[in-house]
């Protein structure tokens, strides 16, 4: 085997590939046959680092040295400049890392990486995800093996089960729980599933997770089949996300091969097998019965439960269904103890959370933290804090069915009941950070649009229910808002609540009630005094020339694709209010700052 | 996704892959999705004739398969533009100002959401995260990511694909 003295690991996830890495990796492999140390020096595409705000990331071993926003021009300096002379390229380096020196380069200086707990995406940017003998080499597949050999499928069951481990997907239902019940049916056929049809807008946790350590939830399927007598496990990924597709396939081969998937793995008797089956663009589709449907070719509508998947599931058999974050944790548990593992966390949240940074926030990437982190921490000390010194106003958790935690609530800790008791949830991870520029009406209609689009149609409380709360809901924002719409929208969304079929329904009215509790005086702004304060909405905000700033240049006349502006040189210009069209071209044009957005 | 439509040959080829894609799946257990997702692979979207031959080779009634074909939205009855635009509309873009990129490409494009243009140059559609929130607001044409955009930057990239010959 050929040692290596450096390895140069290139983010290959898709935040990072979108922003070329792939051309990054082919220039160091140039550079470095052309200092003829290519022989030395090992070029690796690993998985997501998680900072993806400052993508693409490289990352040389064994200094640690992270280089960030790495341009394919920069790679010639890393090359000469370190891998050849050992000196660390300190332009390179992250903000909040530069001045120090080599021997302290190392990433877990750098503020974003401080307060983070990896456990679930321990091998991400870590390992290369397309080669099995590298996820081998950080203790892959030995739970697999430990549990095969050395474990009957109830002491399995009852490992989880004291890990205190609960679901990633949104729910938080306990795992050990989940695994029991669908031990417990009695049939010849069942399965395990694998939700990694991650649709909330704005979360990628799972992305990252199968991009960067895809051997991780193959493991963990087959424990799980293990453990509940199942033979066919399938993971139903989303066709969106082509690389993480990829490297599934990939990884299912490379287990075949290994004799780690198929029969008679370990010689323990136990045999499991594994498919991939893409999804087609439906959120619905993450709903427990509504994925069955699907992976069953049909519509995916979901069924009534019970009878619930651990009794009838896909095709009518036994089936249990986790999502990949869920999964990833699984073989850690066997690796180092359920005990361990229910160290870490909050009395009745364990282990950790990977969350999806997003929207007004510095540092927008993949963070992992111990459950009881606060918001605070996560927002400030781990995320930055809010761009262009802005004001934090609200913390956006759990998609299209979570809520919004306000700036009076910023030191809660993070874990599944505190979210739940200030009317959001833990959701599948995505956090998206708005400022005092975002409008919270405008925010949950967004929500309510992407549920009404998402809805299935089977029942009628989410089929009709939200489109009449979407239809109040654009009424406000258009300045056309009733009294008594702020009412009818708490009406029909506690009997949406009550009454719809399945998870995706009871929960759409989510973003409409948490913003009403915390921002009810935006509500009755727009509704009372027709008046958007963050001034995002169009019919409510005026765009207005100021007349002693104005130089009568004319050039916001002459871009006005209406023609709605009028004046000449001898006095300023005005806008039509009746034709303006409320596009803004105007203020972003004009050379001298004249031109104001006015709420 | 498969570059443009009908660009691998004659309707006889195509045909005959379509027959390779139905027996290679005709034993599967819900084979009716990957079926349907191979096709549009093929075809660029699924026409009618098109569901009708998968209707005969799986065995499964037509309304069946419009029911799932209308149901994903993945899958369109309607043909691609050569160049398919796609704006991520995901919580993290919209709240950084994608809706301001969709309505700027709107306006160049003289079309709406899920329409294509009549030179059939380009089609516009609006998606839900495709999971670059690192890079929020997001668009992709055909395979290549464009993000943090502004919308004064929509038009020189529009250029680009529009002056391009092949």
């Amino acid at each position: 085997m050929q040692i290596y003295r450096s390895h140069v690991l290139v983010c290959g996830g898709t935040g990072c590939t979108s922003s070329n890495s792939e051309k990054i990796i082919k220039e160091f492999e140039v550079q470095l046959s052309k200092e003829k140390i290519d022989n030395e020096v090992k070029v690796v595409k690993t998985g997501c680092f998680g900072l993806c705000a400052q993508g693409p990331v490289v990352v040389v071993y064994p200094e640690g040295a992270m280089y960030t926003m790495v341009k394919v021009e920069d790679v010639k300096d890393i090359v000469s400049e370190h891998l050849v002379k050992g000196r660390i390229v300190k332009r390179l380096l992250p903000k909040d890392n530069m001045d120090i020196d080599k021997d302290d380069a190392s990433l877990e200086k750098v503020e974003f990486f401080k307060k983070q707990v990896r456990i679930a995406l321990r091998n991400c940017g870590v390992i290369n995800p397309e080669d099995i003998d590298e996820y081998i080499a950080f203790d892959g597949y030995k739970a697999l093996g430990k549990v095969l050999t050395e474990m009957t499928p109830d002491q399995v069951i009852d490992s989880v089960k004291k890990s205190g481990l609960r679901g990633r997907g949104g729910g938080g239902f306990p795992t050990g729980l989940k695994w029991e019940f669908t031990a417990k049916s009695q049939n010849q056929q069942k399965y395990v599933l694998c939700n990694a049809d991650e649709g909330d807008p704005g979360a990628f946790m799972d992305r990252s997770v199968l991009e960067g350590d895809p051997h991780s939830v193959i493991e963990a399927m087959t424990i799980a089949g293990y453990a509940v007598g199942a033979s066919q496990g399938y993971i139903y990924v989303r066709a969106e996300y082509p690389i993480a597709v990829k490297r599934l396939q990939i990884a299912i081969k490379q287990a075949k091969e290994y004799g780690l998937l198929g029969n008679n793995i370990f010689d323990s008797g136990f045999s499991f097998d594994l498919e991939i089956r893409l999804g087609a663009g439906a959120f619905v589709c993450g709903e427990e019965t509504a994925l069955m449907t699907s992976i069953e070719g049909k519509r995916g509508e979901p069924r009534p439960r019970p009878p619930f998947p651990a009794v009838k599931g896909l095709w009518q058999k036994p089936t249990l269904l986790n999502n990949v974050e869920t999964y990833a944790n699984i073989p850690v548990i066997f690796l180092k103890g359920a005990e361990w593992f229910a160290s870490i966390g909050t009395a009745k949240s364990k282990g950790t959370k990977v969350f999806a940074l997003g929207g007004k926030i510095n540092n927008t990437g993949l963070v992992e933290v111990p459950m009881g982190t606060t918001m605070r921490e996560v927002i400030y000390e781990i995320g930055g804090g809010i761009p262009n010194g802005k004001k934090f106003k609200a913390a956006q958790t759990g998609g299209p069915s979570g809520g919004c935690i306000p700036a009076s609530h910023i030191d809660v800790p993070i874990d599944y009941d505190s979210l739940i008791e200030l009317g959001s949830m833990m959701g599948s991870g995505g956090l998206i950070v708005m400022d005092e520029d975002n409008c919270m009406v405008d925010i949950a209609k967004f929500f309510l649009e992407f549920t009404v689009d998402e809805s299935c149609g089977k029942c009628p409380p989410c089929r009709i229910g939200t489109k009449r709360m979407l239809e109040i809901l654009e009424r406000i924002t258009d300045g056309k808002g009733e009294e008594g719409d702020i009412e009818k929208l708490e009406i029909l969304a506690k009997n949406i609540k009550a009454s719809a079929l399945c998870g995706l329904g009871q929960t759409a009215p989510n973003p409409v009630l948490s913003t009403l509790r915390y921002f009810r005086n935006e509500y009755e702004a727009h509704v009372k005094d027709k008046k958007c304060l963050a001034g995002v909405c169009k019919s409510l905000m005026r765009y207005v020339i100021q007349p002693d700033a104005c130089k009568k240049c004319g050039i916001c006349a002459r871009n006005c694709p209406v023609n709605c502006i009028e004046g000449d040189k001898t006095k300023a210009y005005v806008i039509d209010q009746e034709k303006c069209i409320k596009c803004g071209t105007c203020m972003e044009k004009c050379p001298f700052k004249a031109i104001f957005k006015n709420a | 996704m498969g570059d443009n439509m009908c660009c691998c040959g004659s309707a006889d080829v195509m045909d005959q892959k379509l027959q390779e894609i139905i027996e290679r799946y005709k034993d599967t257990n819900g084979a009716l999705i990957p079926v349907l997702h191979e096709a549009q692979e093929l075809y660029g979207y699924l026409p009618m004739e098109v569901q009708m031959k998968i209707s005969e080779g799986l065995g499964i009634t037509l309304s069946e398969i419009y029911g799932v074909v209308t149901f994903y939205t993945q899958f369109s009855l309607k043909p691609k533009g050569k160049n398919r635009i796609s704006v991520c509309l995901g919580t993290a873009c919209y709240v950084k100002g994608a809706n301001h990129i969709l309505d700027k490409l709107k306006e160049k494009l003289g079309i709406e959401v899920g329409d294509c243009t009549e030179d059939g140059k380009f089609s516009l559609d609006a998606c839900r995260c495709i999971g670059a929130c690192g890079l929020a607001p997001v668009m992709m044409i055909n395979d290549d990511v464009y993000g943090r955009l502004t919308p004064d930057e929509i038009e020189g990239i529009i250029e680009k694909y529009k002056n391009r010959q092949d």
